[in-house]
């Protein structure tokens, strides 16, 4: 089960945040980051990279965006 | 409102015309300006905003320095003002909206500016800015496009504000980070202005919500030149290049990126964080003067002696490539 960190409706930086909280949380493994805006989709993306996180995958559905990340 | 949506709603609305007006909508300048005689011109300009900053009296300085800058961006002097507050009545206390107006007060004493009265109305949200009366010289208005080949680009203050604000609201800014974008948002443009008018300047613009290449794209389009942009010589706020990183930045500066990135040529080497805070919409901005190459480093010198430290040469207007950005390291 992958952990998910679901900042959808959330403008930024909040999912931003929720996304660096989860990831000192957990230190290593998987994430999905479930966002919808554009701007989410870039913020989380260098949060996730600046933390030595690699973006593995990012989605787009009717919902927004998907982005995996792991480390 | 996004670069783009207003152009959408005024695109054939047709404006009256006065053969005294030599800065009108059309042209999409900083502040419209009105031949009164042969020596005087007036400047008119209003800007207001939701609250950047937590402190109310902090806030009403930005404010006021912000609408005020406008003036100063065309080569004038601001003279008289008007408030223009919506404030939320029944869920706030009078008393912050009587700190705005004193932050606003003390900024306009500080410019010489008197306040000739204002506006307000119940809004659920609380707005605060000003309408800003200033004069020129007819002939000496500094408009954005007349660049002139080999001019040299000065910016007067640091970017990063937009991205400082997003680390502010996401409680991850460091004191000395809010401190010293505080007060940098709060600091007139006058000083500046006063100082460029000892120096042949061709065109100058204030950096505000577009981003420094939103406002250079503003000077480029329909000027007959291009501009190219020396990244590493443009001052930056320290702290906003790791905020960017870790992904602090506004949704602001990816619309002035989606509406802007076509006429833009950028070096791989320019790393992403520097290019977000390129976008980055600023509040209260420093002035972008266009000036003859010859005086370029004696404007940046006498800038600096009046305390404005962070002044820096940070690109040229090109003949080519026309009507485009060009971003090197």
């Amino acid at each position: 089960m992958s952990i998910i960190v679901d900042a959808k409706g959330l403008s930024c930086p909040q999912p931003v945040l929720m996304t660096l909280n989860k990831i000192k949380e957990i230190k290593k493994g998987e994430i999905i980051v479930k966002v919808d805006t554009d701007t989410s989709k870039e913020n989380v993306s260098r949060a996730a990279q600046s933390q030595g996180w690699e973006v593995a995958d990012i989605q787009e559905n009717k919902e927004g965006y998907q982005l995996t990340i792991r480390k | 409102m996004p670069p783009g949506d207003l152009e959408r709603a005024l695109c054939g609305l047709e404006f009256p015309t006065d053969s005294n007006l030599i800065v009108g909508l059309d042209r999409a300048d900083d502040a419209g300006v009105y031949k009164i005689t042969d020596d005087i011109a007036m400047i008119q300009t209003v800007d207001f905003f939701t609250p950047i900053v937590d402190d109310p009296y902090w806030f009403g300085q930005i404010a006021a320095a912000n609408a005020l800058s406008d003036v100063y961006a065309m080569g004038g002097v601001p003279k008289t003002a008007m408030n223009i507050v919506a404030f939320p009545i029944k869920q706030m206390d009078i008393s912050i909206l009587r700190k705005i107006i004193q932050g606003g007060l003390d900024k306009m004493r500080e410019a010489g500016v008197v306040l000739v009265g204002g506006h307000s109305v119940e809004d659920k949200e609380l707005k605060y800015g000003l309408s800003v009366t200033g004069f020129v010289h007819p002939d000496r208005v500094l408009t954005k496009k007349a660049l002139n080949a080999g001019d040299l680009l000065i910016l007067t203050k640091p970017l990063g504000t937009g991205i400082i604000n997003t680390a502010i609201k996401g409680g991850l800014a460091s004191g000395e980070a809010i401190e010293f974008v505080t007060h940098l948002m709060a600091t007139l443009n006058r000083d500046a202005a006063e100082v460029m008018k000892g120096f042949p300047v061709h065109a100058c613009t204030d950096i505000t919500g577009f981003g420094l290449i939103g406002h250079v794209a503003e000077m480029v389009v329909d000027s007959g030149f291009g501009i190219s942009l020396w990244s590493e010589k443009i001052p930056i706020i320290p702290e906003a290049v790791d905020y960017a990183a870790m992904g602090l930045v506004p949704a602001g500066a990816y619309n002035n990126r989606k509406f802007r990135e076509g006429m833009v040529d950028i070096s791989p080497s320019v790393k992403q964080a520097v290019l977000d805070i390129l976008y980055d919409p600023q509040t209260s901005g420093g002035l972008l003067i266009s000036v003859e190459k010859e005086s370029a480093g004696d404007l940046v010198n006498e800038l600096k002696k009046k305390g404005i430290d962070d002044a820096a040469v940070i690109g040229e207007v090109l003949t080519e490539p026309k009507g485009r950005i060009v971003v090197n390291p």
